[in-house]
């Protein structure tokens, strides 16, 4: 295991440097200035442009650039937000709420997303499985952002259940509306793959076994059945990482959680280039380090991956 | 147990298969008879045929097909559907109005006919859409077939580079783009913007099913043949492999349409003066509680073309793909 922890880290330091390379490429080789650009339509203060130039140290060649950039991110310095907030110390504030209401989320996708996927393989063909197929397909098609809206004025507006904001402090009974929006497009992927699976699963011979040695379907189901179908959805739920980031965006600054998501939703729609850029080189890292975990749990459920060569 | 499958006397002697030297079949074989016969009148089948024998027996795919036939000509030609222009006859009075005569969905908050700017808003979605389909498959078929099809260091540089990529969520690497091009906001720059980071998957797909493919017998009679590395790459494996890059390119096509929407409800995609639905949805979030439909409307032809799309790339894989469709 310790030589299969070592090798996958390994194999992430390549992935880390061509990330923030390709991001710090990105914003500081286009052509042009690209202070100037980062503040689009808008004209920056003198003193910004000045503090942001010895900032980002552009008097220097471009490889110089980026080792001094990178060396800050490795100090755990990942510059300062418009406001002259250091981005770390405004990390230290909305992360706990983000990461509260991604592991709502998580939970409520894996827990109604497999059940629903379940039931719908056990009883391939039938109606209950003809419409939960047509609502998964649904909610794939529909986009994040629409997703929200429509429950914000369904469940905030129409019917009052929830609040369409979450106040300050994000309590969980405001997360929970937040929470569903962000679980929804996640929810029918792990339906439809859990039924597949489930159905790939129970046409097997040590399924059979355990039936005809006299087991009950109600061992057989969630022992036999259902443990051996979730090995996809664990893996899709690395994969799907990504999407949660971009999702949690979108949802924080709908519903104004007051997470990171939110943070780089506000410097988006005002155009503040340099703290976009900081934020989304944290969500890629966080990515990265949740893959490396997932990938490391992988290892821990199934042998056979640790042992590749 | 009479039958004389394994060659077995059936008089009872047992056959000592140390005492006789070995075993010898008897002559009489079984003559040929009609099953065995090739039929050569019957109808042709390959992957395709068989595909589309069994797509056109599902409803899902003509629901689809109409849906996508519908926005396509939406798009091509809007003054069929409307003779409105979509920005020039706005009317502050008519601010978030309800339908009117000739205006069958009522104004936006600018009060502009919103049939209309959902009708000229359909072109920027689909093209969108295409551009990036075109830059990810181009992008996706060089990496993912060079490096299934060659192996060794190409594989590992390539498969790395496509690492690198994948590993940015696309949209958050759009927006950092579109941040950086603020100031040339057009359908080709987010197109770029999108494409560049949306290729790895697609060059993945074609990776692996190179892989399964490149090791088929034809492949290596090609090889005996004498025919050269490439041109087998190009003739033989290529077209074979090509099943999965289909199915994945209409998904990430409905992948592009909602991408560019995001975007422009973020506010870092189109400009203004571009029609775009993504931005109509953006005008109109503040204005939920007083006039949802001017959010709604514009959302609802945005996700109808998505799932026409998505459901599409289903039953086509459902149809190339044996293993789908036994989950049906």
């Amino acid at each position: 295991m310790t030589g299969y922890i070592f090798r996958r880290i390994l194999q992430a330091i390549p992935v880390f440097l061509g990330t923030t390379f390709l991001i710090y490429f990105m914003v500081f080789a286009m052509p042009g200035d690209p202070i100037v650009a980062l503040f689009g339509d808008k004209t920056p203060n003198p003193a910004v442009v000045a503090q942001l130039r010895a900032q980002y140290h552009l008097d220097q060649p471009f490889f110089v650039q980026y080792l001094i950039y990178l060396g800050g991110i490795f100090r755990g310095d990942f510059g300062l937000s418009f406001s002259g907030e250091p981005v770390t110390s405004i990390l230290a504030r909305t992360f706990p709420v983000t990461a509260r209401l991604a592991i709502l989320a998580l939970l409520f996708e894996t827990f109604f997303g497999i059940l629903v996927g379940l039931i719908s393989g056990l009883r391939k063909g039938k109606l209950f499985d003809a419409s939960s197929l047509a609502v998964s397909l649904i909610l794939i098609s529909l986009p994040i952002f629409v997703i929200a809206f429509v429950g914000q004025y369904v469940f905030g507006v129409w019917l009052g259940w929830a609040r369409t904001t979450v106040g300050s402090g994000a309590p969980l009974q405001d997360l929970v509306l937040p929470a569903l929006v962000l679980a929804s497009v996640s929810f029918a992927q792990i339906v439809r793959l859990t039924r597949a699976s489930v159905i790939e699963t129970s046409g097997l011979d040590f399924v059979r076994t355990a039936y005809s040695k006299g087991l009950s379907s109600r061992r057989v189901i969630p022992v036999h059945i259902l443990r051996n179908s979730l090995i996809p959805v664990v893996t899709y739920l690395a994969t799907d990482f990504g999407v949660l980031l971009v999702g949690a965006t979108i949802t924080e600054g709908i519903f104004n959680v007051p997470g990171v998501g939110n943070t780089l939703y506000q410097a988006i729609i005002r155009g503040e280039g340099p703290t976009v850029v900081s934020f989304v080189t944290v969500m890629v890292l966080i990515y990265l380090v949740v893959n490396i975990l997932v990938d490391l749990f992988y290892g821990l459920l199934d042998p056979r991956i640790r042992y590749v060569k | 147990m009479s039958s004389n499958l394994t060659g077995e006397p059936t008089d009872g002697t047992p056959v000592d298969g140390r005492s006789s030297t070995h075993y010898v079949a008897p002559l009489d074989e079984t003559p040929l008879v009609g099953v065995d016969a090739v039929k050569v009148a019957e109808k042709r089948s390959n992957l395709w045929i068989d595909a589309w024998r069994d797509v056109r027996r599902r409803p899902m795919f003509w629901i689809s097909a109409a849906l996508i036939l519908l926005v396509a000509l939406v798009a091509l030609f809007p003054g069929l559907f409307t003779q409105t222009p979509p920005n020039n006859n706005c009317i502050l009075g008519n601010s978030n109005g309800g339908p009117t005569d000739g205006h069958p969905l009522g104004f936006t908050k600018q009060g502009c006919d919103i049939y209309a700017r959902i009708i000229h808003g359909t072109s920027t979605s689909l093209s969108v859409g295409f551009i990036v389909i075109v830059l990810t498959t181009t992008l996706g078929i060089l990496f993912g077939a060079f490096s299934g099809f060659y192996g060794g260091w190409i594989d590992a540089v390539l498969s790395r580079l496509g690492d690198i990529f994948f590993s940015i969520p696309y949209i958050l690497a759009a927006v950092v783009i579109m941040s950086v091009l603020s100031q040339y906001r057009s359908v080709w720059s987010i197109s770029l913007a999108i494409g560049i980071f949306a290729w790895p998957s697609t060059a993945r797909v074609l990776r692996s099913e190179i892989l399964r493919v490149k090791n088929a017998d034809f492949v290596m009679a090609s090889t005996a043949l004498g025919l050269s590395r490439f041109k087998i790459l190009l003739k033989h494996v290529l077209p074979n492999s090509i099943a999965p890059v289909i199915v994945i390119t209409t998904i990430s096509l409905a992948g592009a349409i909602v991408a560019e929407a995001s975007l422009s409800f973020l506010g870092v995609g189109l400009g203004s003066d571009i029609m775009s639905w993504g931005n109509d949805i953006n005008q109109a979030q503040n204005d939920l509680r007083v006039a949802p439909q001017t959010l709604i409307l514009p959302s609802i032809a945005l996700s109808v073309t998505v799932f026409a799309f998505i459901s599409l790339g289903e039953v086509v894989r459902d149809a190339l793909d044996p293993k789908a469709r036994a989950l049906r």
